[in-house]
């Protein structure tokens, strides 16, 4: 009995600590963008200085704007083209069906380093040049592989007679589609769909290769303020970010939850 | 309600011939059940009439009508499916409801139509679950409601009864029958399970390798099977091997056995099955019935099932069973002899 407690406990300190390790260095940053310091003194002196420096900072909230463009977009063109890449190999047997699946994990695999360099060139090469339209281009390339397996596993579980039901309850095609098939993987496609705008919205390397010089986003422009010399200017827009992802990724995993209730 | 009428069809899978130019009518009203192995084209059949499948040669009717190339979805026929196949994001009010929403039915025609199915099937106030909280035996009759509310011509079923546990099934044999009865639908349904076969279909047709062996009602596939394999699979049933001798069947051992029907030329090879409940089991001394067959064998076991005895008894290198019903009398013990009598009216000449 003594035992089990020991154990318990230990379990605990053990969970704490990892939480601990994942947020005190984020939880820091949030505190420290309300400190009026410049040098994280301490005490506190409680400001929202860093915040309304942000409002006046053009740079980083164009930046900003562009990721969220960019992530918008990249995640429309990449969870619909992938859902029905999924759904193609859910229904349909081809040749060269297994090549193509098995192609579909090593970009997950390969340094972004390459991946963006490669890009650089190839786009250069076939005159799609940089800016906003390549780095949606190199996204797009970069969630596919997320999209098509995450939404496939869902479809692992659909049973293939509900289709066959609804077409003999008299649904057409596109009706057996709108009430059966997407209804049945809308959370697998939510899901995909935040990985999509994830690998957009936190993509560095591959922005930073494609960013033309005054238009880049906001991983990028974050990296060069640093790089210029830090103000925790940096603190406030990472806080936001930190807010905007973590209320979002909240509410998608209490739909999730919900959703794939079956 | 219609009639279907299937006609010289043949499917194949690659080089597979599911479906060898088969040709059934189902009557109008009628309860047909598919029975067969798998592998036996039943299902192949069944998918084809529904039209998700469309076949090599041949063709198929409903109501008189071709089908040809009609997919599943403009053909007004119902499928339970061996799954159900409820969808698993709506409640049992918008499962039912599908056929009718598709087909844009008004709002308050679709209440009245889902509540009267849902009654029919007798499952009502569980309108708003979804088929996870429900019950195999609920999920059963969802399904069902589901496939006739739209009134459909046909209702096809795909061994509808398998999923469920067997004191449940028992249940509902005799629901479906009594539903099939009230809306007098043209029913068609698959099934490997001969006990459903005979309990539910009016008219059976025994299927193998594609093709339709024997057709007729339940009391006469299981009382004249034409061949050995309609005999042993509708059924349990002693095949013994001989050769036609005028109005009987000479054995290996040379004893005599008279049969229902004349067995054919005399000294062709033939096969006799006896069903095992039609055999009595008497004392070795026991008197002999001038006029029926006689076989005198060793019990080499005896099983108590409760209100039956089932004995196998070896004769010839053969083990023969009989099932007797438990009307009191001691049984026979393993090791005894014993001599096997029934009547040449149950002796049926099949095919091998």
């Amino acid at each position: 009995m003594r035992r089990r407690i020991g154990l318990a406990t230990l379990g605990r300190v053990y969970l704490a600590l990892v939480l601990m390790f994942l947020y005190i260095p984020i939880l820091v940053m949030a505190v420290m963008s309300f400190n009026a310091s410049q040098f994280y003194t301490l005490p506190i002196d409680w400001s929202l200085r860093w915040y309304e420096a942000l409002s006046g900072n053009s740079k980083l909230l164009n930046a900003g704007f562009n990721s969220i463009v960019v992530a918008v977009v990249t995640t429309a063109i990449a969870s619909t083209l992938g859902t029905a890449a999924a759904i193609a190999f859910f229904r349909y047997e081809f040749r060269g069906k297994q090549v193509l699946q098995l192609l579909l994990f090593p970009p997950i695999a390969i340094p972004w380093l390459i991946t963006g360099t490669a890009m650089l060139l190839f786009f250069f090469w076939a005159g799609i040049g940089r800016g906003l339209h390549a780095m949606v281009l190199g996204h797009v390339a970069l969630a596919l592989p997320y999209v098509i397996i995450v939404v496939s596993a869902r479809l692992k579980a659909f049973d293939p007679d509900l289709e066959a039901a609804a077409r003999s309850l008299g649904a057409s095609p596109a009706q057996v589609v709108r009430h059966v098939t997407f209804p049945f993987i809308a959370p697998g496609f939510i899901a995909a769909a935040l990985f999509a705008f994830a690998v957009s919205f936190d993509q560095f390397v591959i922005s930073y290769f494609l960013a033309v010089p005054g238009v880049s986003t906001l991983p990028v422009e974050i990296y060069t303020a640093i790089r210029k010399g830090f103000t925790p200017e940096i603190n406030a827009i990472s806080t936001i970010v930190i807010v905007f992802s973590m209320t979002l990724l909240v509410g998608v995993a209490r739909y999730y939850r919900f959703g794939g209730e079956r | 309600m219609a009639s279907v009428s299937v006609r010289d069809v043949s499917k194949l899978f690659g080089s597979f011939k599911a479906l060898d130019d088969i040709s059934i009518e189902f009557a109008d009203g009628g309860f047909y059940g598919l029975l067969g192995p798998s592998g036996s084209g039943k299902t192949t059949l069944l998918r084809l009439i529904a039209g998700f499948d469309f076949p090599d040669s041949g063709e198929i009717e409903i109501g008189g009508e071709p089908v040809g190339a009609l997919p599943a979805e403009k053909r007004d026929i119902g499928m339970m499916f061996q799954s159900y196949a409820l969808f698993p994001n709506m409640s049992v009010f918008d499962n039912v409801a599908f056929g009718l929403m598709v087909r844009n039915t008004a709002r308050a025609e679709i209440a009245r139509r889902v509540g009267e199915a849902l009654e029919l099937v007798r499952l009502t106030g569980l309108d708003d679950r979804k088929p996870h909280q429900l019950s195999g035996g609920q999920r059963q009759r969802v399904a069902l409601a589901r496939a006739i509310v739209f009134h459909p011509r046909v209702l096809l079923l795909d061994e509808p009864l398998s999923a469920l546990d067997k004191a449940l099934r028992v249940g509902m044999q005799v629901e479906l029958k009594r539903i099939q009865r009230e809306i007098g639908i043209t029913t068609i349904f698959v099934t490997h399970d001969q006990e459903e076969a005979l309990t539910l279909s009016d008219r059976i047709g025994v299927l193998r390798d594609g093709r339709l062996v024997q057709e007729g009602a339940p009391k006469e596939i299981y009382d004249r099977p034409e061949s050995a394999f309609a005999a042993t699979f509708l059924g349990d049933a002693n095949l013994f091997r001989g050769r036609a001798n005028g109005d009987g069947v000479v054995l290996a051992d040379g004893s005599r056995m008279r049969t229902a029907d004349a067995p054919g030329k005399t000294g062709e090879e033939v096969v006799c099955a006896v069903r095992p409940e039609r055999i009595e089991v008497v004392p070795a001394d026991g008197p002999a019935d001038g006029e029926g067959n006689k076989l005198d064998a060793t019990v080499s076991e005896a099983i108590f099932a409760g209100n039956s005895m089932t004995y196998l008894a070896s004769w010839q290198n053969q083990t023969v069973k009989v099932i007797a019903q438990n009307r009191g009398a001691e049984p026979f013990e393993a090791g005894a002899r014993v001599r096997l009598v029934w009547r040449p009216a149950d002796t049926v000449v099949v095919t091998p």
